[in-house]
């Protein structure tokens, strides 16, 4: 009988790596600056996922905390990328 | 039961954000990767975070996993919608198969507003389309 906490460590974390490590291809690869904003949302949406599975797989609810943080920050800078490259461009 | 639920739920999450991060490697240009990955992100954490909503039996939890499910519906468009425009001001060009370019002269130069009607010297006759794969891998 496989247990939710073995299921959890061996199959849904390394997804969730391996699909970080996927994105990161893109964001060393990313021909734009575009693409590589893109990616480090990704990535930081992707930390998310992990943080919430650790929280889960440690039970300790405090970790969700850190959570909304980083929703916060992804959000904030792709804002900030967007803006700075768009006005880039009129100098 | 309860375990096979939170199983199926943290299943299709990480699958949905697996599918995302092979969909930004794979898809042939910047606003086809920029529309896979933020639909798909955006499910695959939400599913996780309701997992934790079940898993943990206090109320602050599903306060706080429902908090950030709805702070990231609200603003994954609205950073996908405004790097998505920072992208198209600053030429990055769309995959070579595209068929039609819509926005093409639609956009002021200058003042960065959108207008239905089309600007005098801007060529619609000539949309930034990519001519080769490699403009845009």
């Amino acid at each position: 009988m496989i247990t939710l906490e073995a299921y959890f460590d061996y199959v849904i974390l390394p997804i969730l790596s391996i699909s970080v490590m996927l994105i990161f291809i893109r964001l060393l690869k990313g021909p734009a600056v575009v693409d590589r904003v893109v990616a480090l949302d990704l990535i930081i949406t992707t930390g998310i996922g992990i943080i919430t599975v650790y929280a889960i797989r440690s039970n300790q609810a405090v970790f969700l905390d850190v959570a909304i943080i980083l929703a916060l920050i992804a959000f904030l800078g792709t804002v900030a990328f967007a803006y700075y490259i768009e006005k880039q461009k009129d100098d | 039961m309860i375990d096979i639920v939170l199983a199926l739920l943290s299943t299709v999450g990480a699958l949905s954000i697996l599918f995302a991060s092979i969909g930004i490697l794979r898809m042939p240009d910047f606003y086809l990767r920029l529309s896979v990955t933020v639909k798909a992100s955006t499910l695959g954490v939400g599913l996780l975070l309701i997992c934790a909503a079940i898993m943990f039996p206090d109320v602050s939890v599903t306060t706080k996993a429902i908090a950030i499910i709805f702070f990231l519906i609200i603003t994954a468009p609205i950073g996908a919608h405004m790097i998505g425009r920072a992208a198209y001001f600053t030429g990055t060009p769309l995959w070579k198969g595209t068929i039609a370019d819509q926005l093409a002269g639609m956009y002021d130069e200058e003042t960065h507003k959108l207008e239905s009607e089309e600007n005098e010297g801007d060529d619609k006759e000539n949309p930034n389309i990519a001519k080769t794969d490699e403009e845009t891998e």
